[in-house]
């Protein structure tokens, strides 16, 4: 849906006032209040993904994939589950906005980019925030991207069968829809009408294949008709529009069965901390990426629309710089897992 | 007790353990109706419906994707292989993603699911219906690799992997399926997991074996005792894990041993018996180890002269078992 300025009047009053008012040109069950925190977590994301960075070139942060330009499609799509309150997420290694928002402390991600002892997913066995996080209602068994897909169809087969009406979404990126398993999910998906949300964060590159490498179409949501449900395509740089989405797709999930959403995204930085996009990208490029930019271009949103002052976005900013700081040094400072441990739990105990 | 083949005590476990608990689900091709093309699921469709005897779609990597993500919510799947030949594609979600599972998240995934895979030769199933897969999964940390040989084996442990919380193979030799008959027992039983079981009593040489090749063994030791050999037949049943004791004490009684499997020799379950005998009983042994399994070709061919020259029978044991005593 299009989304209308606000009718207040820029600087009008401050946020505290805003809060919980629904606003004209705002979706179903969003607040003002709701957009200041989202926009406030974005912020602690942001920052903490540029930390990560520049402790893997102080080598202290083994490997990173950074979420930068996925966070409005991470988090918008995030606040639908959380509110909505029966969802279960398999997201995918890209998904640290998302992750780290739906619960998890800024140590917790701290501890997870630096392999110490109690770290949330897997104690460090993975790569970051890569196991299980059921407390978040949250899986992500591995790297095989595509792969958890069909698991994730499988377990909200499984919920259906328990009578529960659990929606599971589970997130992959342009890369992955190429997989085998992917339309093999989707597949059974149609068939079977399941509940379950294929969320397609499609940043247009798989580390350095370009989506037209990928893919002879322009789009992927337009796969959904030959699965027998339907499919979107939504601005992923925009936060409301990819709440919205997933919000109606939930309810036409859990009434109807499957839908495709994809979220087109950019991918402002390299694949991952080891990786260099200058070598197959241009600079023109990438600075064309820059100016849609999530985070900076909905903090300026909320300053135009008066639901925030531009003290307030410092505000935020700086808060979001301690807590990473303090997160920084409790990570550094924590123990690595006992070397002993590494022989538990290969069978359920 | 009722005297039954090995199809029926699969089709039994089945049925009691989706009676006893409303987990247990089963998916794959052809279960349904078809109640599989073995009919191991023959009328379980009818007793508990469509939506615990679920025809898939015909895409093994799905089936096997599905069902792990089915026991992360706490079902207990048992998702059906049509023949053994079309698991490499769902290897990865088995090997890949539901071995590493628990590991991978530190214990707090339990997946309880069995995968049954018909498997094995002998039947002119030629290169693609006919596989022996068994070494793969041996090798695989974080599975349990079942493969019994007679029908009571099979029933009672395949009840047991159903209720294991953690991920299961479950080997079903095809030509066992109608050929090989037993007495099942009235009522409930099941057999535990990592347990050997000694199938004849014997005093000059072990043979460690499973599944098809059981029953050859047991053929081929009784065919020797009229010369004066006297073989011990261990039926490992099941592969991982191991069951190293009832292996290293037969042996160490014995002080010879043979191995005799279907599978490949190089690699295979038999190459690691042989490890584990050669480092732990050592000083016990009167003679060098030796394997009788299938050659390092890729599958029996389909020709019957191919076949026969691949498949260990009988006779070829008979003759392993005589070069073995005289050594």
């Amino acid at each position: 849906m299009p989304r209308k300025k606000s009718a207040r009047p820029k600087g009008s009053g401050d946020a505290e006032v805003a809060i919980a008012e629904p606003i004209e040109g705002l979706p179903e069950g969003l607040t003002t209040g709701d957009l200041v925190e989202s926009y406030t977590q974005m912020i602690l994301v942001r920052t903490i993904d540029e930390r990560i960075w520049a402790l893997n070139r102080q080598g202290k942060v083994p490997i990173a994939a950074s979420c930068q330009g996925h966070e409005a499609a991470q988090l918008g799509s995030l606040l639908a589950a959380q509110k909505d309150g029966r969802c279960f997420l398999f997201p995918y290694y890209r998904d640290l906005g998302l992750k780290m928002a739906a619960g998890l402390t800024p140590t917790q991600v701290m501890l997870s980019f630096m392999g110490k002892e109690g770290e949330p997913y897997s104690n460090a066995r993975q790569f970051p925030m890569q196991g299980a996080d059921l407390e978040h209602n949250i899986i992500q068994i591995s790297n095989v991207v595509g792969a958890g897909l069909t698991q994730a169809v499988g377990y909200a087969l499984a919920c259906r069968m328990q009578d529960d009406d659990t929606v599971v979404l589970t997130y992959f990126g342009d890369g992955a829809s190429s997989q085998g398993e992917a339309h093999e999910a989707m597949n059974f998906a149609g068939v079977h009408r399941v509940p379950v949300i294929f969320i397609c964060e499609n940043n247009h590159y798989a580390i350095s294949v370009p989506q037209h490498r990928q893919m002879a179409t322009d789009d992927l949501a337009s796969r959904a008709q030959g699965y027998g449900f339907p499919g979107f395509t939504v601005d992923g740089m925009d936060f409301t529009r990819c709440y919205e989405a997933t919000r109606e797709a939930i309810t036409h999930a859990r009434t109807q069965g499957p839908v495709l959403l994809e979220m087109q995204v950019e991918r402002l930085m390299p694949h991952t901390t080891d990786d260099d996009h200058l070598r197959y990208r241009t600079q023109e490029e990438l600075d064309a990426a820059y100016e849609r930019d999530p985070v900076s271009n909905f903090g300026a949103e909320l300053i135009a629309r008066g639901i925030i002052t531009p003290e307030k976005s410092d505000e935020i900013k700086a808060e979001a710089l301690k807590a990473i700081n303090e997160a920084t040094d409790a990570a550094d400072a924590a123990t690595l897992p006992d070397p002993s441990t590494m022989w538990d739990r290969v069978y359920s105990e | 007790m009722a005297v039954k083949n090995v199809i029926e005590a699969v089709r039994e476990a089945l049925r009691e353990e989706m009676q006893r608990d409303p987990k247990v689900f089963i998916m794959g091709e052809d279960v349904g109706k078809r109640g599989g093309v073995f009919l191991a699921t023959q009328g379980l469709i009818d007793e508990f419906g469509e939506s615990r005897v679920i025809d898939t779609p015909l895409a093994e990597a799905s089936i096997m994707g599905i069902a792990l993500g089915a026991a992360f919510r706490g079902m207990r799947p048992i998702p059906e292989v049509q023949f053994s030949d079309f698991i490499w594609p769902a290897m990865n979600q088995l090997i890949g993603e539901t071995a590493r599972a628990c590991y991978g998240s530190n214990g707090v995934l339990q997946v309880p699911l069995v995968i049954r895979v018909p498997y094995g030769g002998g039947i002119r199933g030629g290169l693609f219906h006919s596989q022996n897969v068994e070494s793969i999964f041996f090798h695989t940390p974080g599975l349990k690799v079942i493969a019994p040989a007679t029908p009571y084996d099979i029933k009672g442990l395949l009840k047991s992997a159903i209720r294991d919380n953690s991920p299961v193979v479950f080997l079903e030799h095809k030509k066992t399926y109608r050929l090989v008959r037993g007495e099942l027992p009235e009522g409930e039983y099941t057999i535990p997991i990592g347990q050997a079981d000694v199938k004849r009593a014997g005093e000059h040489i072990t043979i460690v074996s499973y599944g098809l090749m059981l029953h050859y063994c047991l053929e081929a030791a009784e065919a020797v005792a009229g010369e004066g050999i006297d073989v011990e037949v261990v039926d490992l049943r099941t592969l991982r894990p191991l069951d190293k004791e009832t292996v290293l004490n037969s042996v160490k009684k014995t002080g010879k041993l043979l191995i005799v499997h279907e599978d490949n020799v190089t690699g295979g379950v038999g190459a690691e018996i042989a490890a584990l005998v050669a480092d732990e009983a050592f000083e016990y042994l009167d003679g060098p180890i030796r394997r009788l399994c299938g050659p390092d070709v890729p599958t029996m061919p389909f020709a019957q002269t191919l076949e026969d020259e691949y498949m260990p029978n009988t006779d070829k044991i008979v003759q392993a078992l005589r070069k073995q005593a005289a050594y």
